[in-house]
């Protein structure tokens, strides 16, 4: 039962952390939780799916359907992920100031929590359809008798959750004024790590080469596998010892999500704003 | 702005010149089996600088993860299937991997020399 626990408790803590640096990421922003459950209910549906068809995925593509289908999930993640800070950046200020004049949740905006929406509903997907098929084969294997299966799963599945609870109170305790920048950075470096994830899971497809084995190895410090590791691993990218091609995608993502907010980030000029703007 | 990410994405993985494995039949492949929770063998000897493809095949019952961070890779494969893993090339030594979904008996090493 515990053994279920542990195995479910990571997978849910992946996209747990997930769900808590969006919800405080996008303060103000009107139904941001209908918007997130909405998400996190696409990316269970999809987990289902997911875990049904996935011998169909893993042989598409001459065998490495499972590794592109990964990638590519990850990579569009990652380019949400980026748009959505961009879009901060640019409308952030003009937001700020109309939630204080208005009061309350601002109304606009819906696109970029579209976007996080999906980020959130691909986490789920992946980390769920792991956990899906994993009570599966308990299941098969009759190892635990069901009712401890499902305890073990609810346990696992709640401990998860509450970790994402944690990430989100303790980044709203963040003054209001950093934590903008605080989420923003956030949200860059697990961009950055979600690429790094896509681009092992492209070199394991031999679609990509590793270019160097591996850049450094600090397993001895901190095991990629331990929950500390794997919450290093969502949070900022931390691997243990990634390859070449890995610190590659991952210094990539840093710089282009860095320079294109740079180059699209600051708001809209004053000479075009809209006539029904004045006096905000 | 959307065009410039269109644009930028598909050109970075071009110049990175990504191709399918068109090279995977050539490849030595060496056999793990998945039983029971438990592989066989649970030593997998390979020749280290080159590149190999892992042939897993799952006995069942029930799908296994197979997965390892020493060589950055993870596979799910249900049960009565069989999945390819390339890995490599690998400078000599030893790189354990473990069946996520039966860690504590699911246990293997790759040696490579």
């Amino acid at each position: 039962m515990l053994a279920t626990a542990i195995i479910v408790f990571r997978e849910v803590l992946e996209a747990a952390l997930i769900v808590g640096i969006v919800l405080a990421a996008t303060q103000g922003l009107a139904r941001r939780v209908s918007w997130v459950s909405i998400g996190i209910m696409a990316g269970v549906a999809g987990a289902g799916l997911v875990a049904w068809f996935a011998d169909a995925i893993s042989f598409a593509l001459a065998g490495v359907g499972q590794e592109v289908f990964n990638a590519g999930i990850m990579l569009f993640a990652v380019l949400m992920l980026g748009w959505h800070n961009v879009w901060m950046k640019r409308h952030g200020r003009e937001m700020a100031q109309q939630m204080r004049a208005m009061g309350q949740a601002v109304k606009f905006g819906s696109r970029s929590m579209y976007m996080l929406a999906v980020v959130v509903g691909l986490a789920v997907l992946r980390e769920g359809s792991e956990v899906v098929l994993f009570l599966y084969g308990i299941a098969v294997a009759q190892q635990d008798s069901p009712g401890l299966m499902l305890s073990g799963g609810l346990l696992g599945l709640l401990s998860g959750a509450m970790m994402g609870l944690l990430m989100y109170r303790g980044l709203l305790r963040i003054s209001s004024r950093h934590l903008f920048t605080v989420t923003t950075w956030m949200i860059t470096l697990l961009a950055a790590g979600m690429a790094a994830q896509a681009a092992g899971f492209l070199t394991q497809a031999d679609l990509l080469p590793p270019l160097v084995q591996s850049m450094w190895d600090t397993s001895d410090i901190v095991a990629q596998n331990s929950v500390l590791g794997r919450v290093l691993q969502t949070l900022i990218g931390y691997a243990d010892h990634p390859s070449g091609i890995q610190v590659l995608f991952y210094a990539a993502t840093l710089v282009s999500i860095a320079v294109l907010m740079r180059l699209y980030g600051s708001a809209p000029s004053a000479k075009v704003q809209p006539l029904n703007a004045i006096g905000t | 702005m959307n065009v410039k990410y269109w644009v930028m994405v598909p050109a970075l993985l071009l110049s990175l010149g990504i191709a399918p494995p068109l090279h995977a039949e050539n490849l030595p492949a060496f056999n793990l089996t998945i039983k029971d929770g438990r592989y066989s063998p649970e030593q997998v000897e390979i020749p280290a600088g080159q590149k190999i493809k892992l042939v897993i095949k799952n006995d069942g019952p029930g799908p296994e993860e197979f997965e390892s961070s020493d060589l950055n890779r993870e596979k799910i494969i249900k049960e009565g299937k069989t999945a390819e893993v390339f890995i490599g090339p690998l400078k000599p030594g030893t790189y354990k991997f473990i069946g996520e979904f039966h860690p504590k008996t699911a246990q293997g090493q790759i040696v490579a020399k």
